[in-house]
């Protein structure tokens, strides 16, 4: 057991608001009349699709083939019948459509055949594999794959389960920690064994009492060296680099993994998933989500991938003052562009906001320099600097001054006096940062296409002058062959004949093309008008006459040079 | 469109400067008790102009002005200018160093949270420098009544020999130019408990205005502890080698306007350092430079300049004191 806790520098305490939906347990939302599963699991990985219109598929069921090594693999969250395969707007601020599955459950919501996966008997990439196939990925909001994540399986010394939870209004992971531990625990277990790792920590903020009680309870059965930590509520507690902070003293720079520094972290809902997966062999067709915020009934609910968030708010009713709808928490989600959207599997919180529970910002006052941000920032920046870098376009000086190792946890945007949008000017720095980056490196290409295509034509010409030079000789070859073979004296007599007033011929030609050549040096010194060279002259008499000039000198001297005489 | 986070502190400019006035007002209460209620005049002038002039600027620059007029930013400003003052300059001069801390210093340089110096100081400087005469004379604690103070504010009267003294810091300087030593020097009336007679009071409700501003988070201990040590540290070192010709640092601490400056000056966000090590550099610097001006300058008290001074170099401090970043620990920066 660890006893230090570490603390990580910044952070801020939103109120809370758990209590609106802690207290109520999971239940399994009810069907919807459709579900469009998303293909695209993240910017990096779309899953091809296996299946077409009008095929009948059982829940667990694979419609989606992992492609890629970022890529998992996308099930049938329910046994129904597939009606289309189209585009279909995505939970994204952008609203952008992308390829979906549609299924129509028949509501015998019935599994197809799955078996417990013996990852005893299995070799590492086999149960990798299972993982994948399953389509595990990080349920934290991530859902980075996990089969990726655990690849390497050695060198790592600490698991850690995160069970902290940080953003405002969430409770998924919290009931999820408090009614099933023994699975959480289980799984865990499981990603121990996986990664080779000597501990399991499970960090959990101190707000949820209950959790950490069901979690130690729990942790009592397991074997080996396992802790349940109960770790300050301070948000960002639970971003991936600053739990590993609190519960280990490491800190994980940006562009690093946890894996490189012997720690590993997974969300308490993966580890969940991952014991379904090998335990039971089911894939990952539901997860644990939140509603709250301005409803009249927030809750927990269990909810099959594809659903419809429109379908979901009718569960949690929410008032008539709703103006926006976010998915995450407050801190770091989104509002929606539209509410017939589908759950994917990194959406943890479904919130309904009211210009009461989030008030529109102040409007923004200039920046004072008061340094709140920097005290708020838990990867120790300077954000107010970033700030004036990227107000100002001096991306290079943003990046210098660690732009990058922002987390977008919003903590800055939170504290500022000025109600200045922080996060926004990072964001925009780091896009406007990443689309120069690409233009650059479309630049090089096309750079590198161009020379490779010169150094294609040279080397063609010089094949091209080969080739010609190979059969000029050939021919030569040949001729001098046939000449061989005729008589010989007379035609060499003859040829040696004609040859002789050739050559003169051409001596002739060079001599005459030489003396041209000398006739048309060009010189500053001809052509020079009688004026001119009198004055050259009356010129040159006076220098001598001061002595600067010795008479006597030698042609070609510089005096003597310039009359025109000495040049023609 | 408004982008996460959706929920955000309490706070904002007008709560930050308002914490900073009602830190202010321990002070202001010491100072109308020992020297007299002239000072609330200038304050009223001094705000008044103030806000006057940030409306005419922001009108000018064209820019929503209620929001930044309202912002109680000009208002400290006034404040501190009027603090930093004689309480008995004519309400003219107040005025003119005013509209030189909010027109030419404030709002030329591009308005709140744009002026490479502080405001206040700024004004101080031009304005010692422009009337050197008006600008040394204080009136000694008790000495003036709220009637005469208001004359020689609003105008005429100005036979001042009968009501103001040097002060404690100009006595000292020209006592030591003579034979006498410092400890014979601080025996005179001049002098109270620590600092000038009166003074230390004030000093006091600074001090205590401070503490408030270090609870409630306004400001940071580096400012005030580097500017205090800094200080400290430099007087200490000439009394510890010539205790005759040099005042004690607890002296130095109490007087002039040390804590005022140590916890409302020196901790102005915009022109100071922003680093952690940079802010004790930067008020360690003003502490030095003050120390040295006072002891060895052409003027008396040298707060203002080495404000101007540590100002100039707060670019190069920043950027020479950047704080390793989290993960990047034991990298080029740290």
């Amino acid at each position: 057991m660890i006893a230090r806790l570490f603390n990580f520098r910044g952070g801020v305490k939103p109120d809370a608001h758990k209590n609106e939906s802690a207290n109520a347990s999971i239940q399994a939302a009810p069907m919807p009349a459709h579900l469009i599963v998303p293909l695209r699991q993240s910017t990096r990985a779309t899953a091809r699709c296996i299946v077409s219109p009008g095929q009948h598929v059982l829940k667990g069921e694979r419609i989606g083939e992992a492609e890629g090594t970022l890529g998992t693999a996308v099930h049938a969250p329910t046994s129904g019948t597939v009606v289309e395969f189209g585009l279909y707007p995505l939970a994204h601020p952008s609203g952008l459509n992308t390829r979906c599955v549609v299924i129509e459950p028949d509501g015998e919501d019935r599994w197809a055949d799955h078996q417990p996966f013996d990852y005893h008997g299995a070799t590492r990439e086999q149960t990798l594999a299972q993982l994948r196939d399953c389509g595990i990925v990080g349920l934290g909001g991530a859902t980075f794959p996990s089969h990726v994540k655990l690849g390497r399986g050695s060198g790592i010394d600490t698991l850690i389960l995160n069970g902290a939870e940080c953003e405002p209004w969430i409770t998924c992971d919290d009931r999820l920690m408090r009614e099933r531990a023994a699975d959480i625990l289980a799984g865990a277990t499981i990603l121990r064994e996986l990664i080779g790792a000597r501990r399991l920590v499970i960090g959990i903020e101190d707000n949820k009492p209950e959790a950490i009680a069901a979690m130690q309870a729990a942790a009592g059965s397991v074997e080996g060296d396992v802790a349940v930590i109960a770790i300050p509520s301070l948000y960002p507690a639970g971003g991936e680099k600053q739990l590993i902070r609190v519960l280990t003293g490491v800190e994980i720079p940006y562009g690093k993994l946890g894996a490189e520094f012997g720690v590993q972290c997974f969300n308490v809902g993966t580890a969940h998933a991952v014991y379904r997966a090998l335990a039971h062999g089911e894939p990952l067709v539901s997860r644990v989500l939140t509603l709250t915020g301005n409803v009249a009934r927030p809750g927990n609910y269990e909810v099959l991938i594809g659903t419809p968030i429109s379908h979901l708010l009718t569960l949690c009713e929410p008032k008539p003052d709703t103006d926006r709808t976010l998915m995450g928490g407050p801190m770091m989600g989104f509002a929606l562009p539209r509410l017939d959207v589908p759950v994917v599997k990194g959406t943890n919180c479904i919130i309904s906001a009211s210009p009461a529970l989030f008030p529109p910002p102040p409007p923004e006052q200039p920046c004072i320099r008061c340094g709140e941000c920097a005290r708020a920032c838990p990867a120790e920046l300077q954000p107010f600097e970033l700030y004036w870098f990227s107000r100002a376009h001096n991306f290079g000086k943003a990046q210098e001054y660690n732009l990058f190792d922002c987390i977008e946890c919003g903590c800055c945007s939170y504290v500022c006096p000025s109600h200045i949008p922080l996060v926004d000017y990072y964001r925009f720095a780091k896009s406007e940062i990443w689309a120069r980056e690409r233009e650059k490196s479309a630049a090089d290409q096309a750079r590198d296409r161009f020379e490779f295509r010169n150094f294609r034509q040279e080397r063609e010409k010089e094949e091209k002058a080969a080739k010609l030079a190979a059969k000029a000789a050939e021919t030569r070859a040949k001729l001098a062959d046939k000449d061989a073979t005729a008589p010989a004296p007379a035609a060499a007599a003859a040829s040696s004949g004609e040859e002789d007033p050739k050559k003169a011929l051409i001596a002739a030609a060079l001599a005459r093309a030489k003396a041209q050549k000398e006739a048309v040096q060009a010189r500053n010194t001809e052509a020079l008008s009688p004026d001119t060279e009198k004055e050259i002259a009356e010129i040159d008499a006076r220098r001598i006459k001061a002595a600067l000039v010795d008479p006597a000198a030698p042609a070609g001297e510089p005096p003597s040079e310039r009359s025109p005489e000495s040049t023609s | 469109m408004i982008h996460s986070p959706y929920i955000r502190k309490p706070a904002s400019v007008q709560r930050v400067m308002l914490n900073v006035l009602l830190a202010l007002i321990p002070g202001i209460a010491a100072y109308v008790w020992q020297i007299g209620a002239g000072i609330l005049v200038n304050l009223a002038i001094a705000s008044v102009t103030a806000v006057a002039a940030e409306v005419l600027m922001l009108s000018l620059r064209k820019r929503p002005v209620m929001l930044a007029a309202t912002d109680l930013s000009a208002v400290v400003t006034a404040w501190l200018v009027a603090l930093a003052f004689p309480p008995i300059v004519p309400w003219w001069l107040t005025v003119f160093a005013v509209l030189v801390a909010i027109v030419a210093v404030k709002h030329l340089y591009g308005g709140l949270g744009q002026n490479p110096f502080n405001p206040a100081m700024a004004a101080y400087c031009t304005m010692i420098v422009a009337y050197p005469s008006l600008m040394s004379q204080w009136p000694v604690s008790g000495a003036v009544s709220f009637d005469t103070q208001l004359h020689l504010i609003l105008g005429g009267l100005r036979e001042l020999d009968a009501v103001t003294g040097a002060t404690a810091l100009d006595t000292l300087r020209t006592g030591l130019r003579g034979d006498t030593n410092v400890g014979e020097l601080l025996q005179t009336s001049t002098y109270g408990l620590l600092g000038g007679r009166g003074w230390e009071w004030i000093a006091g409700g600074y001090l205590l205005g401070g503490l408030f501003l270090l609870l409630t988070r306004t400001i940071t201990w580096h400012l005030p502890t580097g500017f205090l040590a800094g200080l400290a540290v430099t007087s200490g070192v000439f009394w510890l080698f010539h205790p005759d010709q040099f005042a004690s640092p607890l002296f130095h601490l109490a007087t002039g306007g040390a804590m005022l400056a140590a916890f409302f000056i020196v901790t102005d966000p915009v022109s100071g350092a922003t680093t952690p090590r940079g802010k004790l550099i930067f008020a360690a610097g003003i502490g030095l430079i003050a120390y040295l001006i006072r002891a060895f300058g052409a003027y008396p008290e040298g707060i203002a300049f080495a404000v101007l001074l540590m100002n100039i170099c707060v670019p190069l401090i920043d950027m020479k004191t950047q704080p390793a970043v989290f993960g990047h620990r034991g990298g080029p920066n740290s």
